[in-house]
């Protein structure tokens, strides 16, 4: 019973960043139709920013704002990078994310060098108690829970009451209707890819302290944080937190019944499940292919 | 008549490589064995992607797959070298059977996203049953030089003429195979899958056995480049090798086995030069060994954006009718692809 609780807790906090690695994928593909295989990659190197300036400042909020600021940036040059393959075959945009996310690892590579380092946590590790229980989670782990549905939650606002959430929406339900009514379709994809780096970027140094941090420690986060997109239905942010927050308990008991190595391929035989049995996720309307 | 022109071809690359991997010395010989290794895994790749349309992210999985089959045959039960190559790809293949039956269903970013999660998963297995698979670790692989070539004869060449003569086999397979019916029914369901399937051809059917041979294919370079390091761990078996992969059958043109050829020489020799000239200018280990990574990212990024057709296509538009066109390259699928903003998936 104690084991059960504690994982559980720990995977919520898991969860969560699946789910904002998840809600960054659903942000780009609803408005263009593309996944954003460099998402792990961008959330990799913001992080390593971060980590500098948390170095050079001392000042964890800073380069936690580094990061996010970075993110932006990051989301922007993404954007014009893979622009050109709109109305190409999706093969196209799918190999050219992939492109940038070995181009950004390589550059971090060469840059902060390969070795692992320790990222710092925003607030105390050590295992919150009540009484004499151990709930397996830290009041950092609150802390990445409470700023991705922060987060989440910003987002659902801005898309229901601003303009520009007005606007994300029209163009992600039909560019071409939104454009004739003078949406600016290009700058909405760009303002979709930059909210997509910074819930990215957050993603990124939210889950370094736990994970270590190297040019390549983002891939397995990202495949879960997809994984999580897919069961949420890719169109749906709901559905993308509520499938980060089912993936990263289960995950978790996986990792602690029987052992954390499995983790990635129970993830795995999660995806497949999924795209086998519901193919439009949980939360994702059923959809046509156009012939 | 083909089947002949193809025999032939290869024949006389098998006498210029053999002369080559005589005259060279062995760091060269074995630079002719990774080539080959990764003209195998390559040249199934381009065919699965560009003939069939379907993406794989994760065939540095299925080379895992195969080296692990080869090493595992070599350890315990000892069969020769043949044998083992041969149930390698079959062990891969029915791997390939399994991903392709899901893959069958799924479209583009989905089915990238699905071998993506492959190459990540897979090697953590190792860990997982590390009494099998030895761990981070891996295996070691031992093969000698077989009697008859005497004791002098050097293991390395050996092995490059091992791999050399597997890659020129797949070579000739697949480039027959893309011509048969088979090739044009992939191509066919590539192209348009309504239509095809209108026109009475099984895309599900199809698309598996684009999975299986190219997974065969992968398994059998996965298991030469065992044998040709001497070594199976999961540290070979990287996200990165994939990539380069992809990068190799891109760089060449998607579809081409020709420009598998020319991708596998960019992504051995490439890294390798690269390599030499940073150490050699003083610049850190670390450094020296992710400018290829870079290198693969640019390519990917500026090939697909500026040159979707890859070496072979920019030979085949410098030298005209002299160059057959393999395949139809991606342009066919591009005239094919709906203007609209979302050619996957209309909402309706």
């Amino acid at each position: 019973m104690q084991e059960f609780l504690e994982f559980t807790l720990g995977g919520i906090s898991f969860g969560m960043i699946y789910a904002a690695i998840g809600l960054s994928l659903v942000l780009i593909w609803r408005g263009t139709r593309i996944l954003n295989y460099a998402q792990g990659g961008m959330a990799m190197f913001t992080a390593y920013i971060a980590l500098i300036v948390i170095n050079h400042t001392g000042n964890y909020w800073a380069g936690f704002a580094a990061a996010l600021a970075a993110g932006v940036v990051l989301g922007a040059v993404c954007e014009r990078v893979i622009r050109p393959t709109q109305g190409k075959p999706p093969l196209n945009a799918v190999i050219v994310t992939i492109g940038l996310l070995i181009l950004l690892e390589g550059l971090a590579g060469i840059i902060y060098g390969g070795q692992f380092r320790s990222f710092p946590a925003a607030f105390s590790i050590s295992g919150l108690k009540i009484g004499s229980t151990s709930l397996g989670a830290s009041r950092n782990d609150v802390f990445v829970a409470v700023a991705v549905l922060a987060a989440a939650l910003a987002l659902a606002v801005m898309f229901r009451y601003t303009s520009a959430g007005l606007r994300l929406r029209a163009t992600a339900f039909s560019p071409g209707v939104a454009r004739l009514l003078g949406v600016r379709v290009g700058r909405v994809l760009t303002l979709g890819w930059v909210l997509a780096g910074l819930i990215g970027a957050l993603a990124g140094v939210l889950v370094s302290p736990n994970t270590f941090l190297y040019p390549n420690s983002m891939d397995s986060i990202f495949v879960l944080g997809f994984t999580a997109a897919v069961i949420g239905g890719l169109d749906s942010p709901v559905g993308a937190v509520v499938g980060g927050l089912i993936l990263g308990v289960a995950l978790n008991y996986v990792s602690g019944y029987l052992g954390s190595a499995l983790m990635p391929v129970f993830g795995l035989c999660a995806l497949v499940l999924v795209l086998m049995v519901r193919p439009s996720g949980l939360f994702g309307a059923a959809s046509s292919r156009q012939v | 008549m083909t089947l002949l022109r193809h025999l032939g071809a290869a024949i006389v690359v098998a006498l210029i490589v053999g002369y080559l991997s005589i005259s060279l010395n062995a760091f060269r010989d074995f630079q002719i064995a990774e080539i080959a290794v990764y003209v195998v895994a390559v040249a199934g790749l381009t065919v699965l992607i560009g003939l069939s349309g379907q993406i794989s992210i994760g065939h540095g999985a299925f080379m895992a797959v195969g080296a692990y089959a080869a090493a595992l045959l070599l350890m315990h039960l000892g069969w020769p070298l043949e044998a083992v190559l041969a149930a390698s790809a079959v062990i891969t293949a029915l791997a390939g059977l399994l991903v392709g039956v899901a893959a069958a269903r799924l479209r583009g970013p989905y089915l990238a996203g699905v071998t993506l999660m492959l190459a990540v998963a897979l090697p953590s297995l190792a860990d997982q049953f590390a009494g099998a698979f030895g761990g981070d670790q891996g295996l070691s692989v031992g093969v000698t030089t077989p009697a008859f070539l005497g004791a002098t004869f050097p293991l390395t060449r050996w092995l490059a003429w091992v791999s050399c003569a597997a890659a020129l086999i797949t070579l000739v397979l697949l480039a027959n195979l893309s011509r048969s019916r088979i090739g044009r029914s992939w191509r066919a369901v590539r192209d348009d899958e309504a239509a095809a399937a209108l026109a009475g051809l099984n895309v599900a059917r199809l698309r598996i056995l684009a999975f299986v041979v190219s997974a065969a294919c992968a398994g059998l370079a996965g298991a030469l480049l065992g044998i040709v390091t001497s070594l199976v761990s999961p540290g070979s078996f990287t996200l990165t090798l994939s990539i380069a992969l992809l990068t190799g059958a891109v760089i060449g043109g998607l579809g081409s086995l020709a420009g598998a050829v020319w991708g596998s020489l960019v992504i051995v020799l490439v890294p390798t030069y690269v390599t030499d000239v940073a150490t050699s200018h003083g610049l850190s280990s670390s450094v020296a060994a992710n400018i290829p990574v870079v290198a693969y990212g640019v390519v990917l990024i500026v090939v697909m954006l500026a040159f979707p057709a890859g070496i072979q296509g920019a030979l085949r538009r410098l030298y005209g009718p002299v160059i057959p066109a393999a395949s139809g390259s991606l342009n066919t699928l591009r005239r094919h692809a709906p203007a609209s903003e979302h050619p996957e998936e209309g909402t309706q």
